[in-house]
């Protein structure tokens, strides 16, 4: 071993980054503490989707080969949640921007990769949080899965893996926004994404060119995914091989988001020009 | 070299030398050079658009320069830029907080985030906020702060390491003048303290009130390095003159080209006249007698410091005057 010449030993580029992310994550629990607002919100959002999709639209979509719409709708409702899971991050990253406070963390002797992936997981946490009680929602109006243990795991997994992937197209496009009032705008981008699908409406009496947008929109496939993993009804009868292998597709689509966009943010964070 | 003066052995803290920096066609810097001397405080002063902010962000490892060097207490602010972060402080023009964490918690991320140990985050926050007459608000969220106490805690965030040096970007822009007297006191209590500073202003009475030295900035290069007092000094005393009838505009205009040498500034809209004096060779009651003699009626009559457009106008020799907007927060980079 060499000692080292220098001021201070350094911990290492590792535990820097790990103690950096805990304290990023540590603001956004503090945060949440302050926000009771936001937890709110987080609650009414899918009770108004069930009420709203749930009793008032699903009283009038009858689901092929039968069953309860709100067993249909609910894994909708997740994936869509999953979907959105982008436009939070990206107004709250914007924001830190045009404040100046990203500037100022990377003016400090922090690990400049701290930044995304501290964020990353708070957010994650932020989204867990929405989705626990969003299923709570649907629980408590009839949801409930049909299947056992693992595959209902293995269907929030894909929830939170598809989420995550969200997260971090979310934290590019709000490090490459300066302004919030743009994040706004752009922010409303994912009703198309979750609109387009068989988020609320089977796919199977849309026009055969919508219904391939929609049989190949990733959001389809995580729907279709959580619907054959709860063991709710309404699963596609379409030959495309995203329907065919929804859980395939969507572990690509996430882990093809994240390996772009994970890699992107944090390149953006250490680089000097923003 | 031999000199007798101790400051001037003394090796720079900050060092600019060159400095180019272009964003598409906007030549942002332009062969910025300049020394800043350990324990004092240096304004960049200039105008909207000139190239204080980008220069802060090169200093501030923010910003990578096209070419030149800039060293931060010998550090190179490009090949090592982590030994130049452990060095500084940074203040932006926006009070860069969490407005939904309260003061307290604020500080204690960013020392966190600097390293302190929890228990040492906890007491600097502490002592800081005990330190610039914030104990009590500490506890509360930032966004029912006001203007003054928000650019307070983002001072106070910029040192929780206690920088060698701090740079702190038009820290009052926007702020009414209580405020900015706040702010200016907290500044004037860490220079007694040995911190250097570098200090960004569009008004060059701030930079007056706080910089020993004051380098003036325009089109991104350094057109003057002086002190406050010699700044001033070259430039002179200015005088206005209001008249009661425009026709007289001529003749104060004549009488005080005789009198001072220069050439007086006529403005015809507002009848007024003028002109640079310096006091010392002509007193103010020698001007007020010669125009009392030469039968001019007199509505206002103004002897003050030069305006900042005038500075620039003076050191630039540009004709066109600079655009004061202070609302504005327009920053120098696109």
């Amino acid at each position: 071993m060499t000692s080292i010449a220098g001021p201070r030993r350094e911990r290492g580029a590792l535990y820097d980054l790990l103690a950096d992310s805990a304290t990023m994550i540590l603001r956004n629990l503090l945060r949440f503490k302050h926000s009771p607002g936001e937890i709110i919100g987080t609650i009414m959002f899918p009770l108004a989707m069930i009420l709203i999709f749930g009793y008032i639209f699903g009283s009038a979509i009858p689901i092929p080969g039968g069953g309860n719409y709100r067993e249909f709708l609910m894994p909708g409702l997740f994936a869509m949640g999953a979907a959105a899971s982008f436009a939070g991050i990206m107004q709250k990253m914007a924001n830190d921007n045009q404040l100046g406070v990203m500037d100022r963390f990377r003016s400090m002797p922090a690990s400049r990769s701290a930044v995304p992936v501290g964020t990353s997981g708070a957010e994650l946490i932020n989204y867990t949080l929405g989705l626990v009680v969003t299923a709570l929602c649907g629980w408590a109006t009839g949801w409930t899965a049909h299947t056992g243990f693992w595959s209902v795991a293995a269907g929030f997994g894909v929830i939170l893996l598809f989420a995550f992937g969200m997260i971090w197209l979310g934290i590019f496009l709000g490090s490459l926004v300066r302004n919030v009032t743009t994040a706004e705008r752009l922010a409303p981008l994912f009703m198309p994404l979750t609109m387009i699908s068989n988020t609320f409406v089977p796919t199977g009496n849309m026009p055969a060119w919508l219904r391939a947008i929609a049989d190949w929109n990733p959001v389809s496939a995580l729907v279709e995914s959580c619907r054959a993993l709860f063991g709710n009804p309404g699963l596609s009868s379409s030959t495309a091989w995203s329907m065919q292998h929804p859980v395939a597709t969507i572990l690509l689509w996430s882990i093809a988001l994240i390996a772009v966009f994970a890699p992107l943010s944090v390149r953006r964070f250490q680089k000097m020009n923003l | 070299m031999h000199s007798d003066l101790g400051e001037e052995m003394t090796e720079p803290i900050v060092r600019v030398e060159g400095l180019n920096k272009h964003f598409g066609s906007t030549q942002a810097l332009r062969d910025l050079r300049f020394d800043v001397a350990p324990g004092t405080v240096c304004g960049l002063l200039g105008p909207n658009g000139a190239g204080k902010t980008t220069a802060v962000r090169v200093l501030a490892t923010l910003l990578r320069p096209d070419s030149g060097t800039a060293l931060i207490a010998g550090h190179d602010v490009v090949r090592d830029p982590m030994a130049v972060r452990k060095r500084i402080g940074l203040a932006g023009q926006h009070a860069a907080l969490d407005e939904t964490l309260t003061g307290r918690e604020n500080l204690r991320i960013f020392g966190r985030l600097y390293h302190l140990s929890a228990r040492s985050a906890r007491a600097r926050a502490d002592e800081l906020l005990e330190r610039f007459d914030l104990a009590t608000a500490g506890d509360r969220q930032v966004k029912g702060y006001s203007g003054g106490m928000r650019r307070r805690l983002d001072l106070i965030a910029s040192l929780i390491v206690a920088p060698d040096v701090l740079f702190l970007d038009e820290p009052t822009t926007g702020l009414d003048p209580r405020s900015r007297n706040e702010v200016w006191e907290a500044v004037r209590g860490l220079v007694t303290d040995g911190t250097t500073v570098l200090l960004t202003t569009q008004y060059l009475d701030e930079a007056d009130q706080l910089a020993n030295n004051i380098v003036v900035i325009d089109t991104g290069t350094a057109v003057a390095d002086d002190t406050p007092g010699n700044l001033k000094a070259t430039i002179g005393a200015h005088l206005d003159v209001t008249v009661e009838h425009v026709d007289q505009l001529a003749t104060v205009a004549r009488e005080l080209r005789t009198l001072t040498g220069a050439e007086p500034e006529v403005v015809a809209d507002e009848r007024r006249v003028t002109s640079v004096l310096d006091t010392k060779t002509v007193p103010l009651p020698k001007v007020t007698l010669m125009l009392h003699e030469s039968g001019v009626a007199i509505s206002d009559l103004a002897l003050r410091h030069p305006t900042l457009d005038e500075v620039f106008l003076r050191l630039t020799g540009e004709q066109k005057p600079l655009a004061h907007n202070e609302i504005e927060m327009t920053e120098d980079r696109t």
